[in-house]
């Protein structure tokens, strides 16, 4: 064997290496999704984000415009403060836009749903949301209707 | 009555005395290691007998380790009406375990085994001895391109290994149980963090090569030279490699994953 197929051979090793990392990374994982992170933050309170995750998607019907960065309880308002970043390009959401929290599919992940409202002024960086609403907890709505059906 | 003690007392000494002298031919492979830089050429000869012609081993392994995964997972989640999940399933046992795991095990059978032979018969027949006569250092000339190849190699085997058996996931879960191919790469991308798993799997795939290699030029270089003292490093950097992979490997997922 001589030295130039061995240095060949190796050659196509390590580029064949390169090549199974870069399918890990691009393929396999969600590397495309941590390039484009320019966008604007924005916050909202939930009385009871469900099983919201970090990374979560946020979307406007349906279309996915940026995702959950931190997740944290506000000690002082006795709810769940939740951020997200907006791509930048989505920079038109009016201020009174609403926030909800839904899942997708009857186990699926929960995501936060944006509903644009009518106002002039657009949600800024470092705006935050007003109108939102909470995660559907399921036995939170069959107590509720176990006690509209006793008390009537 | 003392017999047993003075027995357990040398055999603990043993131990110690072993580890201790790997630990030292690790810091002179260490402190010798710019010859890899100086002469790449040494490196690249060892890369392609210990990577190489390991490649079809592993790429083999992958993609029969990738469909039985796609198998194993499709009838477990057909169960409960989940198989759109099954790329998931098989990517994230492949990046996080599998593809480290049994690719540092098929390494140390394969690559790590044929390097403590060689090693240590070049012991046994005294060339080792004769380079220093001739005040060539053996360290230098012989075990650091073979473990700098050997470090090199797993990380770049366990990436061949784990993409191979997406694949081959692929091929039994889209093309054979039909699933949905868009459902398979999605769900995928959703759920594996190129930070935390794939990074993670990297990072085990470059510790578990550290410890193979180390452990193979050790056994190598410390063998008893005689044709049964060769037999029983061969055979001991089999059993100790596979050894420290599975125990490093809990080790390292209790601190990459634990905190979940």
């Amino acid at each position: 064997m001589t030295t130039r197929t061995i240095e060949i051979a190796v050659g196509i090793f390590v580029a064949l290496g390169l090549a199974g990392l870069f399918m890990l990374a691009m393929q396999v994982s969600n590397i495309s999704e941590y390039r484009n992170t320019d966008g604007y933050t924005v916050h909202a309170y939930f009385n009871n984000i469900g099983g919201l995750k970090v990374r979560a998607p946020v979307t406007v019907s349906g279309v996915r415009v940026g995702r959950v960065t931190a997740i944290r309880y506000d000690p002082e308002r006795y709810q769940a403060r939740v951020e997200m970043t907006i791509s930048a390009n989505h920079d038109y959401l009016p201020a009174d836009t609403q926030a909800s929290i839904y899942t997708a599919g009857l186990l699926g992940e929960q995501y936060i749903a944006l509903e644009p409202g009518g106002e002039d002024d657009v949600l800024v960086h470092g705006s935050e949301i007003y109108y939102t609403q909470s995660a559907f907890v399921l036995e939170e709505i069959i107590g509720r209707i176990m006690v509209n059906m006793t008390t009537h | 009555m003392l017999g047993p003690l003075q027995r357990l007392g040398r055999w603990g000494l043993g131990v110690f005395e072993r580890l201790g002298r790997g630990h030292l031919f690790l810091l002179r492979i260490l402190l010798s290691l710019g010859v890899a830089v100086t002469r790449p050429r040494l490196v690249i000869k060892e890369l392609y007998s210990v990577g190489v012609l390991s490649l079809l081993i592993i790429a083999v392994s992958g993609l029969f380790v990738g469909m039985v995964l796609g198998y194993q997972g499709y009838i477990t989640l057909v169960k409960f009406g989940a198989e759109e999940a099954l790329g998931s399933v098989v990517a994230l046992s492949l990046v996080r375990e599998l593809g480290p795991v049994v690719t540092a095990l098929l390494f140390a059978g394969r690559a790590g085994s044929a390097l403590t032979a060689e090693i240590g018969l070049m012991k046994t027949t005294e060339q080792l001895s004769g380079m220093e006569m001739m005040a060539v250092d053996p360290v230098k000339r012989v075990i650091v391109p073979r473990f700098v190849a050997a470090f090199i190699s797993l990380p770049l085997l366990a990436a061949i290994f784990s993409a191979v058996a997406v694949m081959g996931g692929y091929f039994i879960g889209v093309g054979l149980l039909g699933v949905d191919a868009g459902s398979y790469w999605s769900q995928m991308q959703a759920n594996v963090d190129f930070y935390k798993d794939v990074m993670n799997g990297i990072i085990k795939s470059l510790v578990f090569g550290f410890v193979v290699a180390w452990i193979a030029v050790f056994e190598g270089h410390d063998t008893v030279p005689t044709s049964e003292g060769m037999s029983r490093s061969t055979t001991r950097t089999v059993v100790h490699s596979a050894l420290a992979v599975l125990a490093l490997d809990f080790i390292l997922t209790g601190l990459m994953f634990g905190d979940i």
